[in-house]
């Protein structure tokens, strides 16, 4: 029955957590991302050094008691920069994930509620915007705007809606013609109670576990925008900043290359293996929609 | 007396389940000789797919083999190595299995199967091909040098199974296994195939064994039948003899059960009343005893024996004992 | 099939005209005058008068678009600013180092991802099939652009194994310019498609007509390779066509890392001296090869499945 298909989506954090860390990989997923929060939010109180003090004494200094990671082309501290670069990562990912989650969903929902039409039009909007490639996309919008954080935060948002958008609709098809929502229909509930009350809580839980599975992707845009000198604007110390740096002076400062790219593999592990036992513990379907 | 090609003997075998070991076959026993046809009967779940993937050792991980042996020719196929049975299947035992729409591959087309199971032969493609091609004509598809370079997906059920039959025949087995093949069939269909699977066997001179829980085919085309319920044989014999003297309340309601004869096919077996009884926890005594109603004390205290009634007819039920006593 | 493929070309060809729209409302979209921006401080009046006339700028706003899409059908999508060349001639002559590093990534990838995926599928719950789970999942999960630059860091600047830049001349020189980044853009396939292959096969291997196989006595490996991988093996088609957009986003990166010519090194240089209607242009025709290879995959798939391919 389609009560039994579409569970609700267990509340209590605790038991998820739980499943996760029961998991090797999702435990490590979790461990990695704790730190990288933690880190993040105490970036200002844990760095060693000013992220972006310049010493020119000190520059392209090799990983040493000093500075673990070594300094660049301007004497800054790497491992400053990289606790500050989880930062400003985060603070891309975050609002730009969440931004695409309530906008995909509301487009969701209403195309799946909606009447044909629009149904058919959003569709093929997001159609659309998933046939540019998402690099060449957001090249364009950089092109147009100039580069920014805020940039990145659009290009992310309007390249991931259409996902959340189609995962949404679905569900809510599928919701649609379930029981539960046919007697609150026969009930006379308003739509807004129909898809605010009874429809959201079921779907919310899906999206949650693509949003765990889209922040690696977003977390590598940012960094890529910003390798490019195209994200994030100097001198915010970003991981793809730390690379384009490390890049230019590769054979003087390669461990700026190996400390900007590191934690970038390490974030995209840790996350998408948190997101991928998330998905086991809360959907195991949606294991097979991807 | 014809020599014996497959011994079943005192078979039981488990699957390994999160609730426990499920008993699918409790001490199985029969034989099959050459050139004799000898059906399985019994409803669904009685384990009669669990025996034949047995035989031919084509069974699920979980399966353990606890007791017993499979003798072909004399050979425990129990015990034999994974090459040696590759070696027998498909060559000596073939098998039609029991829905012809998933019982080919999609995407080769029927000539490249038919000429892929001929692995063995060092005939030429283009001869692999015209024996494939002689099988389907022998099996009644017309213009088979055409149609063995069409998709399964471009035959109708009936034509699919006998494509399965011109298969398994291929290789003029020694023993062929027919899993309810004619079950997803409609009954016109259903004699054709039956009768041109007669005449083939007795071309070949193969011996059959033949599961179904239509007991119509069975009497018109068996030798001896063996009667099982909930994994284990009760009763097993001549195929006039079991009919016109089942000595198993079981079989007798089965017989009762069968819709007339073979001109109506049954979709659903009529149903006896009552469950089979769980495989993984199952009650001492008689496996019957809740569905008869003929069960007595002693059905419930003590498991009856399968006893030998008369010539080659062996039944389990207390019945006869007190009968015979009596 | 016809019918199949004619549907599956007219939806690539509306999803490619809304994304012309697209393209068209996010230049208008963007305050002030549009051949101020796209031409940027090098705006000479001669240059200005020629690029308000090509946009049509002086016509209602509908004519505009009218004019663009005439303009997108004969294949005019404007001029270099620089060089007054057609920007379709400059981006065709750097597409083909482009596609030759893409095909190069998809045919390593797709053929260790499959073998992978195959592989753990025939022998599930095993070491091996748990350490290709674990590593699909990382390299899926890691960046090309990072794959590229520890990669040129490890193998051509501290090794010294491969060539750090360029694209070499002649075959074997190409090719051992073509190992790192396709190595790089090829490794997060490599991921995917051994997962996909592992779930299908998995399916597939599940199947009665495997049973029956079996049951012939045919080799496993035969049983494995040919019966269940050419069914296993269809969604990878569909996914390689999908595939083209994200190894076209790659394939900037690793032009850029490894210096080599090619659209995406076109588009960053472009975006550099601000000459927007080479990036504009870019991006369209790039979009547009992503359109016609997800609708190829499709039709390829199709072809390839003997259910669909003899259906209408």
């Amino acid at each position: 029955m389609t009560d039994a298909t579409i569970e609700k989506p267990r509340s209590e954090l605790g038991i998820i957590l739980t499943g996760v860390a029961r998991n090797p990989l999702g435990l490590m997923g979790l461990i990695i991302v704790g730190a990288i929060v933690f880190s993040a939010i105490f970036a200002a109180w844990i760095v060693p050094y000013d992220p972006i003090a310049m010493n020119i004494q000190d520059r392209m200094q090799g990983p040493s008691a000093s500075h673990w990671l070594g300094t660049d082309q301007l004497g800054r501290d790497t491992l400053s920069r990289v606790i500050m670069g989880g930062q400003v990562a985060l603070k891309v990912a975050l609002p730009a994930v969440f931004g695409a989650m309530v906008i995909g969903l509301t487009l969701g929902m209403i195309a799946g509620y909606g009447p044909k039409w629009l149904d058919n039009m959003l569709m093929l909007l997001f159609d659309t915007i998933r046939s540019f490639p998402t690099v060449m996309f957001a090249l364009a919008v950089v092109a147009l705007v100039g580069p920014s954080l805020q940039t990145v935060v659009f290009v992310v948002m309007a390249t991931s809606i259409p996902t959340y958008g189609r995962v949404a609709r679905t569900q809510t098809l599928t919701l649609r013609n379930s029981e539960f929502i046919l007697a609150e229909r026969s009930m006379g509930a308003s739509m807004a109670r129909i898809l605010g009350v009874h429809m959201l809580p079921n779907i919310i839980g899906v999206l949650a576990v693509l949003a765990a599975m889209d922040i690696p992707t977003v977390i590598a845009l940012e960094a890529g925008l910003s390798f490019l000198g195209l994200g994030v604007k100097p001198p915010t110390p970003s991981w793809g900043a730390l690379l384009k740096d490390g890049y230019a002076l590769i054979r003087q400062t390669p461990w700026l290359v190996v400390g900007g790219g590191l934690p970038i593999i390490i974030a995209t592990l840790g996350f998408t293996f948190l997101g991928e036992s998330l998905r086991d513990v809360v959907d195991p379907k949606l294991r097979k929609n991807r | 007396m014809t020599e014996t090609l497959l011994e079943i003997d005192g078979l039981s075998v488990d699957y390994e389940t999160e609730r426990g070991d499920l008993k699918a076959l409790r001490d199985i026993s029969f034989d099959v000789r050459k050139g004799e046809i000898v059906g399985i009967v019994g409803e669904s779940g009685c384990g009669k797919s669990t025996l034949i993937s047995s035989i031919l050792r084509l069974t699920a991980p979980n399966t353990r083999f606890r007791q017993g042996e499979v003798r072909f020719k004399g050979q425990n196929l129990l015990q034999a190595t994974e090459r040696q049975m590759r070696d027998l299947r498909g060559d000596d035992i073939s098998i039609v299995f029991q829905d012809p729409m998933q019982t080919h591959n999609p995407v080769l087309s029927v000539g490249q199967q038919m000429v892929d199971i001929q692995h063995r032969s060092s005939a030429s493609k283009a001869e692999k091909r015209a024996k494939a091609a002689k099988m389907l004509g022998a099996v009644g598809i017309p213009d088979p040098e055409a149609r063995l370079s069409q998709f399964p997906h471009e035959f109708s059920g009936g034509m699919r199974q006998r494509i399965a039959i011109a298969m398994a025949l291929m290789s003029e087995p020694d023993l062929l296994i027919a899993d309810e093949p004619t079950t997803a069939l409609d009954a016109t269909l259903e004699v054709q195939i039956i009768e041109r699977l007669r005449e083939l066997q007795r071309e070949m001179h193969c011996a059959v064994l033949f599961i179904s829980h239509h007991l119509g085919v069975i009497a018109e085309l068996c030798d001896r039948v063996v009667v099982m319920y909930a994994g284990a044989v009760v009763e097993s014999g001549d195929v006039r003899e079991i009919f016109h003297n089942p000595k198993h309340p079981y079989t007798r309601r089965l017989i009762e059960c069968d819709p007339g004869h073979i001109k109506t096919r049954a979709r659903v077996l009529p149903t006896i009343p009552g469950e089979v009884p769980d495989l993984a926890n199952l009650p001492g005594g008689c496996i019957f005893r809740d569905r008869c109603d003929q069960a007595m004390d002693r059905c419930a205290q003590e498991v009856p024996p399968l006893e030998r009634l008369g010539e080659g007819h062996l039944a389990a039920c207390w019945l006869n004992h007190e009968e015979v006593s009596a | 099939m016809l019918s199949f493929a004619l549907r599956r070309f007219a939806l690539a060809a509306l999803i490619l005209l809304v994304a012309v729209t697209l393209m068209f409302l996010m230049i208008r979209a963007v305050p002030g005058d549009p051949v101020q921006i796209m031409l940027g401080p090098r705006a000479t009046p001669e240059l200005q008068a020629r690029l308000t006339a090509e946009l049509a700028l002086d016509q209602p706003i509908w004519r505009q678009l009218v004019i663009f899409y005439g303009n997108m059908l004969q294949g005019d999508l404007g001029t270099d600013v620089f060089s007054g060349r057609s920007v379709t001639q400059i981006v065709f002559q750097q597409l083909p180092f482009t596609l030759e590093l893409i095909f190069a990534s998809i045919i390593w990838s797709a053929a260790l991802g499959i073998l992978l995926g195959a592989y753990a599928a025939a022998h599930p719950n095993t070491v091996i099939d748990r350490t290709v789970a674990v590593l699909s999942v990382s390299f899926v999960a890691a960046p090309a652009f990072v794959v590229a630059l520890l990669s040129l860091l490890l193998f051509a600047v501290h090794l010294q194994w491969f060539p750090a830049i360029g694209v070499g001349d002649g075959f074997w020189d190409r090719l051992d310019h073509l190992v790192l980044p396709a190595f790089a853009i090829g490794l997060s396939w490599v991921g995917y498609i051994a997962r996909l292959v592992r779930a299908s096969m998995l399916e597939v291997l599940g199947e009665n007509h495997i049973r029956t196989a079996r049951a012939f006595g045919l080799a496993e490996r035969r049983i494995v390779m040919v019966y269940a991988l050419r069914i296993a093996i269809l969604p990878v088609v569909t996914v390689i066509g999908v595939g083209m957009g994200f190894l076209l986003s790659a394939a900037v990166f690793a032009e850029i890392v490894f210096a080599r010519p090619g659209l995406g090194k076109l588009v960053i240089d472009s975006i550099t001296t601000r000459n927007y209607p080479i990036v504009m242009g870019s991006v369209l025709i790039s979009t547009g090869l992503f359109v016609v290879s997800t609708a190829l995959a499709d039709l390829i798939n199709a072809w390839l499945d003997p259910r669909a391919r003899t259906s209408t």
